[in-house]
Order: C-alpha cells, then structure tokens, then sequence
C-alpha cells in the first residue's frame, strides 16, 4: 500500500511526520473514516525523537494539573491499555517509585502526592523500610519514596508501528522518503511540495514534525513556538542485571541534583537515563563519554549491584521541546491545518489521547466523516523477553542473532512485510532486535547483511575479484 | 542421560569431543548454535590455523572443514542453544523442534570469546552505520560483503593487524590505526608493517574522541598531545579488547572469576559446579586458537576422569589471588600432588618488568621467574604440584 500517489488525487489529511504521535494521528484519522496519507522525510518510521526514549507508560502522576498534556497523557494511558491486547502489544507491570535520597526530597513529597490526587493518580508515601522492602538492591541511603503503581513499561517501537500498520491495512497511505519542504494553499486545498516527489494535495494538514515542528509550521503560519531540541542520553546495561529490581526508579524533580530513571525494558535490559542538554541540532543526537559515564556512576549509587554488570551499549534521543511546557495543539481554522508541536517528553504514552484530540478538533473544525464499519486490527510480533518469542518454537529455523535470540525469518518477514516492509537498517533493528545484543553485531552483522542487503541498498557492496580464500 | 554435552563447536569443543570419542565414551553430543561447526576460526581468512591439533597449517575455513570432519563419528546438534545448566547437570537447550531440557553427567563450556563493541568503550559521538569489530568484519568480506571502503582501525592489539589483512583482501583500505598507547600491543614490528605493506599509519598515543556522521560514518575526531583533529573516513572498526563468552555460565550461575571474567576454574578445568568444566578462549581472552584446542583436549581428559570417578576432592584445591600488578590468573585453584607439574598463567594489566612470584599465605616463594611483562601476553609458571602440600592460600604477583 505504501507507493506514489495517484495523480490528481485529493486526500483529506495529510500528517506530516511518522513519529509515534504521527503514526497515532495516522490510525485515528483512518479509523475516524478520512481519506489519509502520512508523509515521512526518513526511510522508516520513528527515526526522529521516537527512536529514543525510557519507554514509560505514564500515569500522569506528576503532569501540571488541568493542562492538555496531563489530559491527553491519560487518555493516552487508558487507550493503550484498552487496545493493546487486541494487536498483541503488551504492558510490562512495574509501578514507580519516586525516590527520596535527602530531607529535600522527603519534604517534596507532600507536593508530589497533592499533584497525584489532583491527576487522579492513586501513589502511597513508603518509608525508607518499606521501598527497600519491595525493591531490595535499592541503596542503603535511600529515605523514602513515593509508589505509583500505575507506572508501567512498554515496548517503544511496536506501539507506534502497530498505530502505523493499522492504518495501512485500513486504507491509510504511507509515503517513506518524503519530505515536505513547503506548500500552499489554494481554494480549500493544501499542495504539499515533497522533495524528489510529485506533490501531494489534502484539504487538511496536520503537522506532526517533532523536532521539525516550527520548521514545518511556518509553511502555514510564523511558527508561535521554537523547538530547542533537548537532548537525553541513555546506558544500556545487560540483561543479566535484569532481575535485580522491578519497579521504575524516578527521581524526585527540580531536586538540585539532575536525577536519573533507572528501569527495566521490556526486552530484558536494564537502562539509566536520560540527560536534558538543550541543543540546536535537530537529528543524529550524540553520546559522550563524560556524560555516559556520569549516568552510570548514578545508576551504581541507586543500584549498587548494578557495578557488576556490563553495559550493553548507550544511546541519544531528541525531545521536541519548545519555550512551552505544554503540548501546543491547535486548529487553524481558514487554514485547513492542525498543529501538533512541543510533544516533549510524554508522547510516547500521550499519542493515542493526542490523536483523539486531533480528531476531534478535525470533527469540530473541518468534516465529520462516518468512522470504519469493519476495522482491520494487526497481530503485532512479540519482541517482550517475558512472552514467548519465535526462537522457542518448533521449526523456528536458524537464529541469526543470538544475543537477542532473533530468528532469520522474523528478520525475513519484517524485510517483506506487505503492509509495513523495513525501511532502513534501523527500522530493522527495532522491528526485530536484531544486532541489538551485548555483542552488538559481533556475531549477527554479517547474516543480517546477507538477509537485508537486497531490501536496503547501500549499507553494504558486493567484493569484485582479488576476494581472498573463496 | 548424555555422559558428556559439550556446547559450542570451535576448536575447544571439537578437540574435546575428539579425545572423548576415541576414550570410547560413546554417549556424547556437541550443541553448537550456529549451522556450522567450527567456531570463530571459519571466518578468519588468514592462514596460521591446525598446527596444534592436526599438525598442518592451514587458513580458517579449512581448518574448521577439518575440525568437522574430525568429529563426523560423534553427534554434532548444529541450530542449537544451550540457554541454561542447573545444578546436577540439567540442561536447558532451544533446538528446532522447540525448548528440551537434557541431562548430563559432565558439561563442557566452550563458548569462546569475543570483542569488546563501541557500547560499553562508552564511546563518543553520533550511531551511525558503518562501526563494527574485527569479527564481523571480517566475517563480511569471506563472505564477499564490503562495509565500507576507507575505516580507521582502532587498537593495536594482533588482532587489529589482522583486521588490516582482512581490509586488503577485500579491497579496503584503512586511512589509520590509532593507538591511546605509546607502543603498539602487538610484537613489533607489526606496525613497520603495517606502513610498508599496507599502506596504514599507526597513530601512537592517539585517542579516539569521538564518532562523526549522520546515517553513515563521515569520520572520527582524534587527540595527539592536546590537539584535536578530524579524520575523514567512512568506518570504524574497533578491534580486540576480548572478552570471554561466558554469559551461559553466569546465567547458570556459575561463579566467574573478577580477574578474567571467565568461569572460575581449577587445575583439571572444573568450575565451582562439580559436573562443568571450561575450556578454551571462555576460559580467559584471548589465546590463539591452537591454545584453545589443546585446553579442549586436556579438559576432556579431566572429564574422562570425572566420569570414573578420579579428579581430586574439590575441597583439597587451593585458591590462587591476584596480587601486586597481576591482572588475571588462571586457573584460579590449584591441587597439591605427589608428582607432575602445573602450569600457571597470568597476565598483567600494565607492561611491567620484575619477578613473577607464587608466593603462600605465609608468603614463602614457591616459584619465580623474571619477566618483562606486556598486556595481553601470557606469563607461564610452571611448577612441581608437590609444592603445594600443606599449603592453605597463593598468590601472584608481579614485583
Ligand atoms: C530521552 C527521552 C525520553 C523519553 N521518555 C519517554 C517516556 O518514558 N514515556 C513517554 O511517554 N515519552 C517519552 N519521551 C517522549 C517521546 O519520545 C516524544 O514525546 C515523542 O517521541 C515525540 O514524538 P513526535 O511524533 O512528536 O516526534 P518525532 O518522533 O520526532 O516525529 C516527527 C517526525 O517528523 C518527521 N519530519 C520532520 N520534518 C518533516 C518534513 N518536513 N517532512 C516529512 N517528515 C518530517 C521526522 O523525520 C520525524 O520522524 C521521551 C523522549 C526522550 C527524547
Ligand atoms: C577476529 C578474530 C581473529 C582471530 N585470529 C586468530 C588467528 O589468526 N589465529 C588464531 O589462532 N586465533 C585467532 N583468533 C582466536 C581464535 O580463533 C578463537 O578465539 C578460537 O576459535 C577459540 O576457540 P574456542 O573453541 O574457545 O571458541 P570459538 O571458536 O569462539 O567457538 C565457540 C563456539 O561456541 C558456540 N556457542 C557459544 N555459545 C553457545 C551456546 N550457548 N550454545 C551453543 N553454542 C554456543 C559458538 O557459536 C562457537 O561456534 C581470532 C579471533 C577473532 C575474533
């Protein structure tokens, strides 16, 4: 279904920007009955701020009360959970602990528990006892905490590809390598201008740039926001610190010290992060080795036992921040435009809750079509270490990577997928996990190639003559 | 029942199940979760492989043609992956036909060894493509992929120049080698070289800042005495810093040992559960391939012994301590005997020239010698087992 467009045809909407609130935006519109294409300047899905994230399904326990984000967070978080099963998405139960290292921190509690109960979060206050009795590898120095056991985690990359596949199968097009450098509106219809491509015509746009939201918006409108992307980076530890704790360890905010997330993932690793660095540049986010090495010694004081165990490899991802704290979403009504911009650091869980929003500001605003009788809903591959995974079955075939345990054929089918087929090597690697292990490639890199090299031209050439012991 | 599983089929395995079969135990399998047999050697396609086991001298692909071959008589379960041993020699294994779990009065760990990847050098810099070890790399150009066309190598361990052969076979050619060090860790002259024959500068005290680039590598930012520069290139390739297979013995639960991060072993290959033994390059990084070979050999021996009952109480072993400029040593428990020799193996951290000691708990010398120690080579102690009566503890050192 992905492919060029028709000549001459009109979409309803076109949402600029596959990240997961894009693709959210995508499945609502195409659910709701709107003839809908997405348009993506990268090769695959999620290669912007969504590629990179803590992976939490927030409650809203601790979002500025009665604003937008806090709504559309937990209305993100009772949608995911409501859909999920059905397309073989899962929820890691964990809870949160907010963790208490210094009577700062105690006193912030008070706060704290007040803003949950104005969220409608239910959390309990533990004393130091008490949070060490339900996560013993806690350090000594830990003072209290407060539990929100709601907090949950969740697979990053299958959430937001099963949003994207849903509206595919139901009639959604997707258009990969496509990005918009401009447009104008004439009459009741928006000609987007998408480098190396015909132009794509809709009479509602709906922009989902991320990192690139006021670049986009100003294609309609000054932009009223500015993104300064802000930087988070990541250590991934190995899956043998896995079972030292449960529950998520958050920080208590504004305390004067940057605190750290120490979690688990749903593929069995344990992470510590993020950063928050402002930056100008708006992709390829960087590590460095100062920072990296600070976010481990963090995560060694909250979890000592942590020093015994490998790290696996780090990571950077790009909050679409603007001088807003809030979510900036808004219809412009002459303009047949919808601006979705700033969803900094909660869109993973607020993308659902988000696209319900946008639609129902396209309902009030632009048309009110009749939603899809008969849905088509995906069966969504398992990539969560504590369900079953293809490599356990009978007749799996050869496994390719051995660290994550990734068959050859699950990288085959997500290679030739009909609906969704790979778009780069990193939507590979999300796809599947492979070359995702402790060896990080050093024993899958060479299959993986010789499975993908026909489907992602350019990432290796074949050796001519002079190839030495054939 | 099996009487021995072997897991993994490079050349430790291989020899191992080699000396059980001709002992005539019949009730062996080796699992190896790869479809061929005979580990990392396949890949390597340079020659200098078969001289300890099969007294030739061949490239990688023949020799583990040959390690097959060598064990066609005996079950070789390719496709199959030990995921656990529990305690009493049951084992976990993901084959085919779905989750089996299997018995075993002996298991032997030959997992072999690896590099060490960007993530845990906590490396700087963008992820692009185009970043990869000596293994996959070279992997990827036997099998007549090219990654990239102008990398820089980093590390100057063996195996890096090795990488440099690999890149001249496959028509790539490396701008630089890059050293944090002042001399090379490999034996000079591999560096002349390096320059003469490939064409390749060896930057010495040399670090590696970061990585460049967006979806490909562009290049890497390196420092020289406080100055920092840009070096074009399109592919790193970090090299060595091996690290022991050992994840199936820690996710056993089998005790590893701080020093070289491998299974702790005795003097007959046993790890702290009675019914595993190790061998080869899991036991420690790294060893040429023929040392791994012999270990398979001599741990199978040890396992034949198990099997009838003969190996030592496991009480009367003596515990051997990394002391004073010893970064590893191995194996990490010795038992006292009326005759025969030991053979103790250490290696040091920082290049370091002095005496090598085996000193007791009341720090008599058992054994010494002078070294000139560098890292990543083995210092040999050999002594006699009847040294070790009556003694409680041991120590290494380098003083
Ligand atoms: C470090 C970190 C930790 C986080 N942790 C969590 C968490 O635990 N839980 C949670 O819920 N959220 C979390 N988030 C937040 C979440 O990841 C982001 O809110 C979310 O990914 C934003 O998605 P997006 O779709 O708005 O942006 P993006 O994912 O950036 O998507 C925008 C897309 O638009 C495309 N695009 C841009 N310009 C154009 C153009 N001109 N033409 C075509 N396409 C274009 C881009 O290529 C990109 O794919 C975290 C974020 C970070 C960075
Ligand atoms: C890039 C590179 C170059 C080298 N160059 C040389 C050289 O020039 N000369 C030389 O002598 N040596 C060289 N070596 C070293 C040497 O080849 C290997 O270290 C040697 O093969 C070690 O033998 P081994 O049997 O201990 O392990 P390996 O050869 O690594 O074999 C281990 C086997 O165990 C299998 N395995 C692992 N885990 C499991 C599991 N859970 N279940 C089932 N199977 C499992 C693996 O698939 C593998 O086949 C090189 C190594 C590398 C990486």
């Amino acid at each position: 279904m992905t492919g060029t467009t028709a000549e001459g045809r009109i979409y309803d909407v076109a949402i600029i920007g596959a990240g997961v609130v894009g693709c959210a935006v995508f499945r609502a519109c195409v659910l709701a009955g709107a003839q809908t294409v997405l348009l993506e300047k990268g090769g695959d899905l999620l290669e912007g701020a969504s590629k990179a994230n803590s992976a939490i399904l927030h409650t809203g326990f601790d979002a500025t009360p009665d604003t937008l984000e806090a709504a559309c967070v937990q209305q993100g978080y009772a949608l995911y959970r409501e859909i999920c099963e059905s397309m073989n998405l899962s929820v890691l139960k964990t809870g949160a602990m907010v963790v208490a290292w210094t009577d700062e921190d105690l006193a912030r509690f008070p706060a704290i528990v007040d803003k949950a109960s104005r969220n409608g979060v239910p959390v309990r206050v533990l004393d130091a006892q008490q949070a060490r009795q339900r996560e013993p590898a806690l350090s000594e120095d830990v003072r209290g905490a407060v539990l929100v056991e709601g907090e949950d985690l969740i697979d990053p990359w299958t959430a937001p590809m099963a949003y994207a596949h849903q509206a595919i199968a139901n009639g959604g097009m997707l258009m990969r390598k496509a990005r918009v450098e401009g447009g104008a509106r004439q009459g009741d219809v928006w000609r987007l201008d998408v480098a190396g491509k015909p132009a794509v015509s809709a009479r509602v746009v709906i922009n989902c740039a991320g990192n690139y939201g006021d670049l986009v918006e100003a294609i309609a409108r000054p932009s009223p926001f500015t993104i300064t992307p802000r930087k988070g980076q990541f250590v991934v530890f190995d899956k043998t610190a896995y079972e030292l704790f449960r529950t998520i360890i958050l920080p208590v905010p504004t305390a004067l010290t940057k605190g750290v997330v120490v979690t688990r993932t749903v593929f069995g690793n344990v992470l510590v992060g993020p950063t928050a660095e402002p930056q100008d540049a708006r992709e390829f986010p960087t590590v460095d080795h100062d920072h990296l090495t600070k976010l481990r010694e963090a995560a060694f004081r909250i979890i000592p036992a942590l020093i015994e165990h490998d790290v696996t490899t780090t990571y950077a991802g790009l909050r679409p921040a603007t001088q807003f704290s809030d979510y900036q979403i808004e219809a412009l009504d002459g303009l047949g435009w919808i601006t979705v911009g700033g969803i900094r650091s909660t869109g993973l869980t607020g993308a659902l809750g988000i696209a319900e929003h946008v639609v129902g500001l396209y309902r009030a605003h632009f048309a009110d079509p009749t939603p899809l009788a008969d849905v088509v809903v995906p069966h969504m591959p398992n990539l969560v270490e504590d369900l079953p995974r293809p490599w356990m079955q009978e007749g799996r075939g050869p496994i390719a990577c051995h660290c994550e345990r990734v068959t050859e054929r699950e990288i085959e089918t997500a290679l030739t997928d009909a609906v969704l087929p790979v778009g780069t090597l990193g939507g590979l690697r999300r796809r599947t996990r492979c070359m995702m292990g402790r060896c990080q490639g050093f024993y899958c890199t060479r299959r993986v190639m010789e499975l993908a090299q026909t489907h992602l031209p350019g990432l290796v050439s074949p050796i001519g003559e002079g190839r030495h012991d054939a | 029942m099996h009487d021995v599983l072997i897991v993994g089929a490079g050349p430790a395995g291989v020899n191992a199940a080699r000396v059980l079969r001709k002992a005539g135990v019949r009730n062996i399998a080796v699992l190896e979760r790869t479809r061929e047999v005979g580990g990392l050697p396949r890949y390597c396609g340079h020659t200098g492989f078969g001289m300890m086991d099969f007294g030739r001298v061949w490239r990688g692909p023949r020799y583990a043609r040959a390690l097959a071959a060598s064990v066609a008589d005996v079950p070789v379960l390719t496709d199959t992956t030990v995921t656990a041993i529990e305690p009493g020699g049951v084992v976990h294994v993901a084959t085919e036909r779905g989750l089996e779990t299997w018995r075993a009065r002996t298991v032997l760990l030959a997992t072999g060894t690896r590099e060490t990847p960007r993530g845990p050098r906590l490396v700087s810099g963008t992820r692009p493509w185009g970043v990869t070890t000596t293994g996959a790399f070279q992997e990827m150009v036997m099998k007549g992929l090219r990654p990239f066309e102008r990398p820089v190598i980093v590390g100057t361990e063996l195996v890096a120049f090795s990488a440099l052969m690999t890149a001249r076979h496959g028509g790539v050619r490396p701008v630089a080698m890059i050293e944090e060090n002042a001399r090379i860790t490999a034996q000079r002259p591999a560096d002349v070289l390096a320059r003469l024959v490939y064409g390749t500068a060896v930057h010495l005290e040399t670090r590696l800042v970061s990585i460049l680039g967006g979806e490909k590598v562009e290049g890497v930012e390196i420092e020289h005495a406080g100055v920092r520069r840009v070096l074009p290139c399109d592919g790193v390739v970090f090299t060595g810093r091996f690290v022991p297979d050992a994840i199936l013995a820690r996710l056993s639960g089998i005790t590893l040992d701080n020093g070289t991060h491998g299974p702790l072993v005795d003097s007959t290959f046993r790890t702290l559960d009675p019914r595993v033994f190790a061998a080869g390059n899991v036991l420690r990084a790294v060893e040429h391939s023929g040392m791994a070979a012999r270990e398979g050999q001599r741990a199978a021996r040890m396992m034949l012994r198990a099997l009838s009952g003969r190996l030592p109480d496991v009480r009367k072993a003596v515990p051997v301590e990394r002391g004073e400029g010893v970064a590893s040593v191995l194996p990490q428990r010795l038992y006292p005997a009326p005759k025969g020799n030991v053979t103790l193996h250490a290696r040091v951290a920082q290049a370091r020239k002095g005496m090598l000691r085996l000193v007791d708990e009341r720090g008599r010398v058992l054994a010494e010698r002078r070294v000139h120690a560098l890292p990543e080579r083995r210092l040999e102690l050999p002594l006699p087992a009847s040294l070790l009566e009556g003694v409680a503890a041991l120590r290494v050192e380098v003083v």
